[in-house]
């Protein structure tokens, strides 16, 4: 069990903001996010395009601003829990206790939720019940690529993921059959070339402008259908498959923890951004009030107002003095540059 | 105001006057129908805003992007009529356009 001021979900720019904010107020905090990394929507949708209202930076992109929060929260040694959502909260008198999809325990006064649509989760193939082989041999992810020794993998998608593990698994599965919904591929042109080789050598097989139709087994894909633009199907017999459909967001368990929801937004107040519970608070693009506007610089906004309430909740004994940051001490000392 | 029809995958339609300049996402958003989720806002970078056009309209839209193409690729079930909808400016030309929306987005 780690016991920390705050437990902040979500490690996107608001996120991180929000780290800043209670790090300054000498509040120590723990982050969850789904994805692999810090970034959130900036880094997994759009790390190259360019943002221009982050207030003083007149351009920037997604991945730069990432880069820069990651900097500006540097002094404060953040533990970073990636790859995990949160499960479950509950209530233990006056403070939380946050368990997390790998078991992680948090016990804490202050939860903030910057969690924007909600966590990254893979997007799955139009196939009905899908789920039921997802214990089996079927992937949206690579965690050990030698399970796929020998074997005939089906690997669907026309990104990177697709294409660099077309090229990687070539090497110790018996055939790859890629299947991609059109004939160009936004994989590197390098990797697509790669592939192509591999084609002319017989070790992959390249279907595309077709789209899956279903997933034949009992508990394990047998067979793949295909249907091609044209109409055209086919039946091909698998080992495995892995989709690489991308990512979307889901607002997933946060939906169930009581708290009040307008469409796919939190409810919160506009003095600490404190939703219906005590402790925990919502910030960025998954709060919801009278006027919000979905902008990373109300969400930074939003991060400096819930760090003072954190503060109080986190050190009731202690006494409360705003401080600015260019003469502060204290601050400075926090930040490491005194 | 260009008029646009916009058809659930339940069947039912909602027609709304959608002012010039916005595209068929923001019509929709403003208008609260539901099927298009716009997660990313319209940035061309999620694939939840996607829509079959009516194919008689198809040639009097803007051209694909490379981006609405490779971003195509996430949608759920694409058809040849497919395009995404915060990529799709309204015109006066647009007056009368039919849009279906998708079983889900994503």
């Amino acid at each position: 069990m780690i016991k920390t001021d705050a437990v902040v979900v979500g490690a996107g720019p608001v996120g991180l903001f929000a780290v800043f904010e209670l790090g300054i107020l000498g509040l120590n905090a723990h982050v969850i996010d789904n994805l692999d990394k810090a970034g959130g929507q900036c880094i997994e949708l759009y790390p190259d395009k360019p943002i221009y209202d982050i207030p003083a930076v007149p351009e920037c992109t997604g991945e730069s601003l990432t880069q820069s929060l990651l900097k500006q929260i540097k002094p404060f040694k953040t533990n970073f829990h990636f790859n995990q959502r949160v499960e479950k909260l509950e209530k233990n008198k006056d403070h939380w206790l946050v368990t997390t999809s790998d078991q992680v325990q948090f016990q804490t006064s202050n939860i903030i939720i910057a969690a924007g649509v909600g966590s990254f989760e893979p997007r799955k193939p139009p196939i009905k019940n899908i789920e039921r082989f997802e214990k089996t041999n079927l992937f949206y992810a690579v965690k050990d690529k030698n399970k796929f020794k020998d074997q005939t993998v089906c690997i669907f998608g026309g990104g990177d993921s697709a294409l660099d593990w077309t090229v990687e698994l070539s090497k110790i599965a018996k055939k790859i059959i890629l299947i991609h919904r059109r004939d160009e591929f936004r994989a590197a042109q390098h990797t697509v070339s790669l592939a192509r080789d591999l084609e002319k050598k017989g070790k992959a097989e390249i279907l595309t402008s077709y789209q899956p139709l279903d997933f034949v087994g009992d508990t394990n894909i047998e067979n793949v259908k295909i249907k091609h633009d044209n109409g055209d199907q086919r039946d091909l017999k698998v080992d495995s498959v892995l989709a690489f459909f991308g990512l979307k967001m889901e607002l997933g368990p946060i939906a169930n923890w009581g708290l009040d929801l307008e469409a796919k937004s939190l409810k919160v107040e506009t003095k600490s951004f404190q939703t219906n519970e005590n402790g925990i608070f919502a910030i960025g693009d998954i709060c919801t009030y009278p006027g919000k506007l979905k902008l990373i610089l109300s969400g930074f906004h939003e991060g400096a107002l819930c760090a003072q309430e954190c503060f109080k909740r986190a050190r009731p004994d202690e006494k409360y003095v705003f401080r600015f940051t260019t003469s502060s001490s204290d601050i400075q000392k926090r930040l490491g540059v005194k | 105001m260009p008029k646009v029809t916009y058809i659930e995958y339940n069947g039912k339609e909602h027609e709304v006057e959608v002012e010039k300049g916005l595209s068929i996402m923001e019509g929709a958003v403003q208008n609260g129908i539901q099927g298009i989720d716009a997660d990313c806002g319209g940035a061309c970078a999620c694939a939840t805003c996607h829509i079959y056009v009516k194919e008689e309209w198809l040639d009097k839209l803007s051209e694909q992007s490379e981006s609405e193409k490779d971003m195509l690729d996430f949608a759920f079930e694409t058809k040849s009529n497919s395009r995404l909808s915060c990529q799709l400016m309204l015109d006066d030309k647009h007056d009368g356009i039919v849009v279906n929306l998708p079983e889900k987005q994503g």
